[in-house]
């Protein structure tokens, strides 16, 4: 028998748990979806290691190199639109302590439609890349830079969704234990997203202006 | 948008057309359709005359029991093994008969009676469905069938997301399974090559059904260990501290972490490959931009922490079993939890050791040389925790214990062989040799040895009966001899400088040993039926085998605190942990109630039918895509999106379980418990261990000492 068995004294040790409560609802659903960010923070690793693996002067066999045709500007738009997005749901957060109906469904409201001024300059700006004939075909590394910013892109319409269908919810069923731990979750998401907008501003765009 | 591709196609049927059915004119496949066809019309002939359809349907497809799910999870995984197992037939058949220049040829081939085009398949296939599709799923059945009974739950975290991973997994088994008889499969080696398998140099539709059923178990083994891990650490029950946690527990733990770790990469390296096939983008491609050795780096860095994601729940089986049947506690607790997680951290700093010979600067090859090296010390501490606990322990020989040794035998051999193939300078002579292959069919038959011995082990608590012994004696030793007939020679083999996936051995001198090779396969023939028999005999007289809650009379874990077979609640009163080992613990004090009286209403999840639904889109869309028909793929994503958003609304979701009828289901597993002897076997209010136990009707009374199990009066029953 291990030590610790020794210490406990089986007149007296408690043998079952009556009446227990049973496990945090809330607390577990919320950490399976950190688990499940895990996984797309490894999606990410990966397509970031593939975009560096794949920046060398070769892998563009010479078509155009990120200085030619990177605009800075939607990047700049898209990161206010995205950033103020992630506030106004912050804002929706403070309301659910609150316990405002009105205030969540508002604050939401304003992040969904931020959500869809980011993925309107996002096709504006890509739309612009393919006229000109930057495509994800061209060469290696322009795979690879579109892979991550469609990817992203892809995150921003699904939250958006989310977001739609947590106002249904939320006007149908009130704050009932899932739509509180389906609003957390979709604030770790949101956020996520906005985490990872910083790298992709940062290598994709930021790093692009200077190679 | 998508890249143009030669060859007919039409908008209803994409790439299908009837030239491509070729079990309508492959003799070999037309036999393989025609049994599986009369094994379908068998299957569904019985369930339909039993009347079984409602059963089948409320008992099991919509079922979100984790016990059930993991049991659908290895039959999958047995069916799989089968099918993989009938792969390695027909290679060493082949192998065995095109040796030498003058060996007959048969059926359209030169030499043997495959064609290289179809050996390839086989070849691709037999990895694939072994690694994921066999190994995988038994693997993390068990996980999901023993783990929340270890832990005292009464589910995993979310059943419903159990369920669908289990679905995703069915539906990627099912696409390799129709590329049988639709199609064909890829055929240059389960792991994938680029450029080869870019679709300028494989254009056919084998690689896409390869790419997407590997997709599809990804997806799934990533959504079962978030599960499995939600599970261990938010489920456990009242006083199960990290410390007291079963090492199979422990061994789950670590080996999920690898998989939510490493799955996501698989998924994007796959990705990359099905967006430079579809979408002509440059990834891998050979020019253009693309980088071949990105493709190989993605893989492995998968690859190599999926061997630690099989290897692990196998040592954790065999830290249940050795300490059962030697009758002590395990040797080396902490040092075990330990060594688990250190194999699981240096899994990820080895991949490279798979491609040594691609040219990377000695300093690299050094690197991961050492690296994988390292893996061998956390080991080496688990092998020796192993042999001390059975040191001075009251060791049983029974057949759970026997695929013990028989892993632990098969470890060492091909842990040291594994040592020799982390030398770069060794791996430069016998790279894509057979010597590679022989020592990693040691590590995954060690795999395949451990899970028939939790087969065997955990059998009663699944079922309530033991399987017999007789059959399964035979059925393990022919297994030991398949395995140094087989292997054996390989390893002689591989050193004299043989590669791998030969369709034609030009070296007429090796045919004996391909011959030997073919005994042992013949003796894994035989060890299959024995199989059959052992499990058909069992059936036939499991009124005679009914265990108790305690099957072997020396369990020391939770699952063998409740009833056998276990109730869909698991406990009826949730247990409240004292020590390590509980278990056995309790029953050193003579606390062996499984609970008593005063039932509680329990909350239980209901059943549901979506997440088979959503697997059966899943699948279309993956057969959608390998055909490149858009309609269906792009019916069935809009489905998948829509069923999971209906599925948030509904609320009607779990139920609860009466007391009543908690008290009618604790009383009635008395009675099934012990059919003949109730007169004299005092009743307890919810039910009691029993008087005698496994162990006391194999060996000598004064051996199990007062202190054993369910012996002593019965302490006072609830506090
Ligand atoms: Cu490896």
């Amino acid at each position: 028998m291990s030590s610790s068995a020794v210490s406990i004294d089986p007149k007296t040790a408690s043998l079952w748990a009556r009446h227990y409560p049973g496990h945090d609802f809330i607390g577990t659903r919320t950490f399976g979806f950190w688990l499940y960010m895990l996984t797309d923070a490894m999606v990410y690793a990966a397509l970031f290691a593939s975009l560096v693996v794949l920046s060398h002067a070769s892998n563009m066999i010479g078509g155009p190199t990120p200085k030619n045709f990177i605009n800075p500007i939607y990047a700049y738009g898209e990161t206010i639109a995205l950033f103020a997005s992630v506030l106004t749901y912050g804002l929706a957060m403070v309301n659910l302590k609150k316990g405002s109906r009105s205030g969540v469904t508002g604050w939401i409201l304003l992040s969904a439609i931020l959500g869809v001024v980011y993925l309107g300059l996002s096709i504006t700006d890509n739309t612009h890349l393919f006229q000109q004939g930057i495509t994800p075909q061209t060469n290696g590394f322009l795979s690879a830079f579109f892979a991550i910013v469609i990817y992203h892109a892809l995150h921003i319409v699904v939250g958006v969704a989310w977001m739609l269908v947590m106002l249904i919810q939320i006007a149908t069923e009130g704050f009932s234990q899932n739509v509180v731990y389906r609003l957390i979750n979709l604030r770790l998401f949101w956020h996520f997203q906005a985490v990872i907008w910083v790298f992709v501003f940062v290598f994709v765009y930021l790093q692009g202006l200077l190679v | 948008m998508f890249v143009h591709l030669q060859g007919p196609w039409s908008p209803l049927l994409g790439r299908l057309s009837a030239e491509q059915l070729p079990f309508l004119h492959i003799p070999i496949i037309e036999y393989t359709f025609a049994v599986v066809v009369l094994l379908g019309l068998v299957v569904v002939g019985a369930v339909t005359y039993l009347g079984k359809w409602g059963y089948l349907w409320r008992g099991w497809l919509t079922t979100v029991d984790h016990k059930r799910i993991g049991v659908m999870y290895i039959l999958i995984g047995l069916v799989m093994l089968l099918r993989g197992f009938a792969d390695a037939f027909m290679i060493r058949l082949q192998q065995a008969m095109a040796v030498g220049p003058h060996s007959p040829g048969y059926m359209g081939a030169i030499h043997g009676y495959l064609t290289p085009f179809h050996i390839g398949q086989i070849f691709a296939a037999h990895g694939l469905i072994m690694v994921v599709f066999a190994a995988t799923p038994l693997l993390v059945g068990l996980m999901n069938i023993i783990v929340p009974l270890q832990i005292g739950a009464r589910d995993m975290a979310y059943p419903y997301l159990n369920a669908m991973g289990l679905w995703l997994t069915a539906g990627g088994a099912a696409l390799v399974m129709a590329s049988l008889f639709i199609g064909n499969f890829a055929h240059g080696g389960w792991y994938g090559f680029v450029p080869y398998f870019e679709l300028s140099y494989s254009p056919g539709v084998g690689v896409d059904y390869w790419m997407w059923a590997f997709q599809l178990s990804a997806i799934g083994t990533s959504l079962g260990s978030i599960n499995l891990i939600a599970t261990i650490v938010k489920m456990r029950a009242p006083g199960m501290t990290w410390m007291r946690l079963p090492i199979f527990t422990w061994a789950s733990l670590s080996t999920n972490l690898i998989a939510l770790t490493s799955f996501p990469v698989l998924m994007v390296s796959l990705a990359l490959l099905g967006l430079d096939r579809y979408l002509g983008t440059h990834f891998y491609t050979a020019g253009m931009g693309g980088n071949l050795m990105l493709y190989n780096d993605l893989f492995w860095i998968w690859g190599h922490p999926e061997v630690y994601f099989l290897i692990l729940p196998a040592f954790g089986i065999m830290s249940e079993i050795i300490p059962t049947f030697s009758e002590k506690t395990l040797f080396g607790y902490a040092t075990m939890v330990i060594a688990s997680f250190a194999i699981g951290g240096v899994s990820w700093g080895v991949w490279l050791h798979h491609f040594f010979t691609m040219a990377a600067a000695p300093s690299v090859n050094s690197f991961y040389s050492v690296t994988t090296m390292l893996v061998g010390i956390p080991t080496g501490v688990k092998v020796f925790n192993w042999i001390f606990t059975m040191y001075r322990g009251r060791v049983r020989f029974e057949l759970p214990m026997m695929w013990a040794l028989l892993a632990l035998f098969l470890l060492l051999v091909g842990g040291m062989t594994g040592m020799m193939n982390a030398f770069a300078s060794n791996d430069y002579m016998w790279h894509n040799g057979i010597f590679v292959v022989a020592h990693f069919h040691m590590m995954v038959l060690l795999i395949a040895a451990s899970i028939f011995g939790a087969v065997e082990y955990w059998f009663p608590k699944v079922f309530g009966f033991r399987l017999e012994q007789k059959w399964g004696k035979l059925f393990f030793w022919f297994m030991v001899l398949g395995t140094g007939f087989v292997f054996v020679p390989m390893f002689i083999l591989g050193l004299a400088g043989m590669t791998r996936r030969l369709d034609y051995i030009p070296y007429a001198a090796w045919a004996p040993y391909m011959q030997i090779e073919m005994i042992g396969i013949a003796l894994y023939v035989m060890a299959l039926a024995f199989f059959l028999a052992h499990l058909y005999v069992s059936l036939r007289d499991r009124s005679k085998n009914l265990a108790e809650a305690d099957a072997w009379g020396t369990g020391r874990s939770l699952e063998w605190m409740t009833h056998s077979p276990v109730p869909s609640y698991n406990f009826a009163i949730t247990p409240h942990i004292n020590t390590r080992d509980e278990w056995a613990w309790r029953k050193e004090n003579g606390l062996t109630e499984l609970h008593a009286g005063e039932y509680e209403p329990i909350h239980m999840p209901k059943n549901t039918g979506v997440p088979l639904v959503i697997g059966a889109f899943f699948f279309a869309l993956a057969f959608g895509l390998t055909w490149r028909i858009w309609w269906l793929s792009l019916i069935s994503v809009v489905l998948i999106v829509l069923m999971i958003i209906l599925r948030s609304f509904q609320k009607d979701t779990d139920m609860t379980i009466p007391p009543e009828e908690v008290e009618r289901t604790e009383k009635r597993a008395i009675d099934t418990l012990y059919p003949s002897s109730r007169a004299d076997v005092p009743v307890y209010p919810g039910g009691t261990v029993g008087t005698a136990t496994a162990y006391q009707r194999l060996s000598a009374s004064e051996d199990v000492g007062v202190s054993s199990t369910g012996t002593l009066p019965h302490a006072s029953v609830d506090r």
